[in-house]
């Protein structure tokens, strides 16, 4: 085996002003033909500037300091620009994290690959044409006609990252670099997208840097693994090596905030309900102007679940499932078209709305988006009170209350001071947790509420959950699309399709022996998942 | 937020001549006891050719520097009033529209569009002139001219905030809808607002001044626009009369406008002008 | 298909906002202050106190009020504006006589705005930061900031009455009797300072618009993809950053049609253009309100067919609005 790429002591340097002098520091790798190499860090860790160094697409303001690549004899770093530009996309070529932006919106998808022949003066019209159909085609797009006339919002997230793998592709690249290409994705999607890339890495033999947060990912694809964190370098190797044996503290917290392959005991379970939910129905209509069809969507279509009183529930399911609608049908943020939603014998659906404003307090939501849940002109005693104190709790009785409640999610009464820019996205979910307490309710929904986090923060906020279940005996429905997640926090798990209950069943039951086709495909689809050798934590 | 916009020598250039002239309005009385409308010396003094009188005189023999004092108090005070008043029908229409959506929305925006469709400036001509001009129908017609933008962005800014998960965390805790808009929504919607109204009053200025120059202004008040249109006949002979008060027009609105632009630099510091950090 | 059932809806709104107009222009002469009738004569037809009788009659202004508005309206849909008592003519071939004028000025002038104005937004965000840069935004921020007709009136006394380059007042060369290509070249002089100082203040706005558009586009993620392609940054700019950035100018373009039309009073006044403007402005110190709403009615007119014009252009650059339906 030839080496295709090598790294040597890259430095990047970040603008006066930054949080850190260094993106990246002295960071040394190779990437031998044909091979996989998965940068692995959280954000921040510098592995997409890496990418991007290596692509000469640095941001302006940031710079190499330091370091050489050799690529085909050369070192890329040092290049004049115009070279630069006639190795991208012909020599070396990415694709991007974001496939629903990553495309021109106003080009058609056949210009957009064909393109890419332009800028290198390759071939003719209709040789540009007839390759774009063949990548199309190798990709595993369906009707390539059709698909080389369509613009990018015909198509769905999954389709528009294989229409920008086609693009990547359209030259034969000796190195592809992949910066978090299926990120975005759903799991099954993304279990297709990963295949592909592994296929075609066989087929062309081309050498791949594919940089992750995932070490399930890592595990699906990865020949060699570097970890990454603060623009340095802690661990390399192997990935069975790494996998299975992490030398450095930082790997393994990583490796443990995934732990497939571990379920926690189960534990006995309440009778009496916390949340009831009968036949629950929400149609969405949109369209339906002079010209327009209505369209109709059943987001929830007669679900019926039960949340036992100190019980977790994991509600799973992809984009679209559904999921979410039934989490703000069921604090009633939406109004169901039908069905009953019962919190200590209270219907929240069949409420007024001056009612319903008095019962509020019963569900809370603890929400996924830490930058967009507080509301940035405001102080968190603000956040913690406005609610209580509406309830008609006396405004020193509240206030001692959050204080307290800031302790409890671990930031210290003082946070209540202040405004929600000085806390980080972990923080802010405490926060989040800490205002959902404060109403004192039956039930928490938590909706997504740890995806947007890095892992090892997530693990934190995790722990603190599964710490507050206990103190609590809090009752949570916690929605997540994440199964790895599910199975460490939850009690039961219900799988939700298209709008549909699939299965509802004990963590055990849903991972170890699962009814449906559906929850089967889900659970083969998660990264790194071997569900086969799973092991109940010991009591 | 206020060291960006302090550190922004285009806005800061642009307050010191906002300055400038808001302390000439104020003190134009002092400067000219006499008043714009008194005869001081021959008509058509060119400039510096007479003592005390820096910017020569005009067709009747009155001090174009005295002049230019007073139109600065009608040009700001139009500017500012008629802005607070299409602040005062776009904000309320706006944020109900993009609040409650639905009919109220598609009410509202029906009105909205039909005054954004009608040409502001032929609607302000046509208002003064059958209302009389005077100063308050002057300032009245610029702001029913004016509101349609505020109302529209008030609505997008409402509607995007709206979203946010902070305000269904507000339903959740109980607070009535329209708390949840006043004291929740409302307050992030504020930057943009002061930006745009920032804008608002040079674009009134600018309107007030060609009203007047068309003859549509106040015929009690002394307005630059009407000393535009009084000198337009003499240009040939006296190019100072008409020279002037554009200059005192331009260095107002222009100061308007840096200032309008530094605050919505300071408020968004990532689309900056400069484009990438 | 989609385009033909939105320019008919278009059509349809338009329509309506028309009819809109005219019943607030009804409600306008109402309430401007006096006796309706007289209103309507004008201070120049005033003095006759047959003729205010005849008017009395002929508009009913004795019948209750819904009587007259659909007597009103129902005129202007059959494209009768009253009648001009000042000019002693029906305002509508007024209007008609003079609209020609008024199409070639403001149309000249907002081509030719919305042209250089997106070129020289492109270009000066192409070179952000740089003196080129800097001096263009300057001068767009001057331009923006100077009014109308001030900068028209500086542009007759340098370039015509100074200079003697061009004709500062007019349509065309008075009483010279030029025909064919030889009047066109007398036009398009008299066009030249008109126009560009109509344009001017629109040319500004654009490019501001264009500049702040483009460099924002520029961060979006599929110009990195454009960059990882190997695309020239000259064909990045062309390809994918200018075709994305256009469309809020487009529509930035569309509401400022309006303002352009207003403009056109002032340029046209100052000119002597023999446009719907001058006539509006002649209209105002004879209190002829009846050409004055006339002149408005019809410019609100005008706005909406540029609206529909940009509406239609919008639909043409970006696939994803047809198909949204």
């Amino acid at each position: 085996m030839s080496t295709t790429l090598t790294v040597e002591h890259l430095t990047i340097g970040l603008p006066e002003g930054a949080d850190r002098p260094f993106a990246v520091e002295d960071v040394s790798l190779a990437i031998e033909k044909g091979e996989i190499l998965c940068v692995v860090g959280e954000s921040g860790s510098g592995k997409s500037m890496t990418a991007n160094a290596l692509m000469g697409l640095l941001p302006p303001g940031v710079t190499v300091k330091a370091g050489r690549a050799m690529f085909e004899g050369r070192d890329v770093l040092r290049l004049p620009e115009a070279e630069k530009q006639a190795l991208r996309g012909a020599s070396t070529a990415m694709i991007f994290q974001e496939p629903m932006t990553a495309l021109n919106p106003l080009m058609r998808i056949g210009e957009q690959i064909s393109e890419v022949f332009a800028a290198h003066d390759r071939f003719t019209q209709a040789e540009r044409r007839a390759r774009s159909l063949d990548l199309i085609r190798e990709v595993g797009l369906p009707d390539p006609e059709k698909i080389i006339r369509a613009y990018p919002f015909q198509l769905s997230g999954g389709q528009r990252q294989r229409a920008m793998i086609a693009m990547a592709l359209a030259l034969e690249p000796k190195l592809l670099i992949a910066d978090e290409p299926t990120t975005a994705l759903d799991v099954t999607t993304q279990a297709q997208i990963l295949k592909l890339i592994l296929d075609l890495r066989e087929k062309h033999g081309m050498a791949v840097m594919f940089i992750t947060h995932d070490f399930g990912v890592v595990a699906e694809i990865a020949d060699q693994v570097i970890v990454m964190r603060e623009g340095k370098v802690v661990e390399r190797g192997k990935a069975v090596d790494v996998l299975e044996n992490p030398q450095h503290d930082y790997t393994r917290r990583l490796l443990d905030a995934i732990p497939t392959g571990k379920l926690p005991k189960a534990r006995v379970l309440s009778e009496v309900p916390a949340l009831e939910i009968k036949n629950l129905r929400k149609v969405f209509r949109t369209g339906g102007g002079l010209f327009k069809p209505v369209r109709e969507v059943r987001a929830v279509d007669d679900v019926s679940l039960t949340v036992a009183s100190g019980e977790v529930l994991g509600l799973v399911g992809e984009s679209g499932s559904g999921k979410s609608t039934l989490g703000r049908t069921a604090v009633r943020l939406v109004t169901p078209d039908g069905g009953q939603v019962l919190v200590g014998g209270t219907d929240l659906a069949a409420l007024s709305e001056e009612e319903l404003r008095r019962q509020r307090n019963k569900v809370q939501m603890v929400f996924q988006d830490p930058y967009a849940s507080l509301n940035p002109r405001q102080r968190i005693m603000r956040a913690l009170t406005d609610g209580p104190i509406t309830r008609g709790v006396p405004k020193a009785q509240a206030q001692a209350k959050a204080r307290e409640l800031l302790e409890i999610v671990g930031l210290g009464a003082d946070a209540a001071q202040r405004y929600p820019h000085e806390f980080s996205g972990g923080q802010r979910q405490r926060i989040g947790i800490a205002r959902a307490l404060a109403m004192e309710p039956d039930l928490i929904i938590a909706d997504e509420a740890v995806s947007a986090l890095d892992v090892s923060i997530q693990a934190q906020v995790l722990d603190l959950l599964r710490e507050l279940r206990e103190k609590l005996s809090l009752s949570i429905l916690f929605i997540t699309h994440d199964l790895r997640v599910a199975a460490q926090l939850c009690d039961r798990i219900a799988v939700m399709q298209k709008g549909k209950l699939v299965e509802i069943g004990t963590v055990h039951e849903i991972f170890l022996a699962p009814k449906q086709e559906y929850t089967r495909q889900l659970l083969a689809a998660v990264p790194g998942a071997d569900w086969d050798q799973v092991q109940v934590e010991p009591a | 937020m206020w060291k960006r916009f302090r550190s922004n020598i285009g806005a800061m250039i642009g307050v010191a001549l906002l300055a400038t002239v808001i302390v000439i309005a104020l003190i134009a009385p002092l400067l000219y006891p006499g008043g714009p409308w008194q005869m001081v010396q021959r008509p058509f003094l060119a400039p510096f050719s007479v003592d005390g009188l820096p910017l020569g005189t005009d067709t009747l023999g009155r001090n174009v520097a005295a002049q230019l004092a007073y139109g600065a108090r009608v040009s700001l005070l139009v500017g500012l009033v008629s802005t607070l008043v299409a602040l005062l029908i776009g904000v309320p229409l706006g944020a109900l529209a993009g609040f409650y959506g639905g009919y109220v929305d598609e009410g509202a925006m029906r009105f909205t569009e039909f005054f954004q469709t009608i040409p502001n400036f032929a609607l302000a001509i046509v208002l003064v002139a059958i209302f009389e001009p005077t100063l308050a129908s002057i300032t009245l017609a610029i702001a029913i001219v004016s509101w349609p933008p505020v109302a529209r962005l008030v609505r997008a800014e409402v509607m995007s905030v709206r979203t946010r998960e902070f305000v269904d965390a507000a339903r959740l805790a109980g607070l009535s809808k329209p708390r949840i808009l006043i004291q929740q929504v409302l307050p992030n919607t504020v930057s943009p607002i002061i930006v745009m109204a920032s804008l608002m009053v040079a674009t009134a200025i600018l309107l007030e001044s060609s009203l007047s120059f068309l003859g549509l202004g106040d015929p009690n008040a002394m307005s630059w626009g009407y000393m535009i249109g009084a000198a337009r006949t003499v240009i040939r002979t006296s190019w100072w009369l008409s020279f002037f008060p554009g200059i005192a027009i331009v260095i107002t609105v222009l100061a308007l406008n840096l200032i309008g632009e530094g605050l919505n630099d300071a408020f968004n510091p990532h689309l900056s002008r400069k484009g990438k950090a | 298909m989609s385009i033909i059932v939105a320019i008919l809806s278009r059509a349809g709104k338009a329509i309506l906002t028309l009819l809109a107009i005219a019943i607030l222009n009804f409600f306008l002469l109402h309430a401007a202050p006096g006796d309706p009738a007289v209103v309507l004569a004008g201070e120049a037809g005033a003095a006759d106190e047959q003729m205010i009788e005849q008017l009395r009659e002929r508009f009913g202004l004795d019948q209750p009020l819904y009587v007259q508005l659909g007597k009103y309206v129902g005129g202007i849909v059959q494209l009768d504006l009253g009648y001009s008592f000042r000019q002693g003519a029906p305002v509508a071939q007024l209007i008609a006589e003079r609209l020609p004028a008024t199409l070639l000025l403001t149309l000249t002038a907002f081509f030719i705005s919305l042209i250089l104005g997106i070129a020289l937004g492109a270009s000066a965000s192409a070179r952000v930061g740089k003196p080129s840069d800097t001096v263009l935004t300057t001068l767009a921020l001057l331009f923006y900031a100077t009014p109308l007709y001030w900068l028209a009136l500086m542009a007759v006394l340098v370039f015509s009455v100074w200079l003697g380059w061009l004709p500062g007042f007019g349509y065309e060369t008075v009483g010279a009797g030029y025909t064919g290509f030889a009047r066109m070249l007398d036009i398009g002089q008299h066009l030249v300072l008109p126009a560009l100082t109509l344009g001017l203040f629109f040319m500004a706005v654009y490019m501001r618009m264009t500049r702040a558009s483009m460099l924002e586009v520029a961060q979006l993620d599929f110009v990195k993809t454009a960059k990882a392609k190997g695309l020239s940054p000259r064909e990045i700019r062309r390809r994918h950053i200018l075709r994305n950035a256009i469309l809020p100018v487009v529509t930035l373009a569309g509401l400022q049609a309006g303002q352009l039309v207003g403009g056109a009073v002032l340029t046209e006044t100052v000119f002597a253009w023999p446009g719907i403007g001058r006539l509006m402005f002649e209209s105002l110190a004879a209190r002829d309100y009846n050409t004055i709403l006339g002149v408005f009615l019809v410019s609100a007119a005008m706005v909406i067919l540029f609206n529909i014009a940009t509406d239609i252009v919008y639909r043409i650059v970006d696939p994803r609005i047809g198909a949204r339906a």
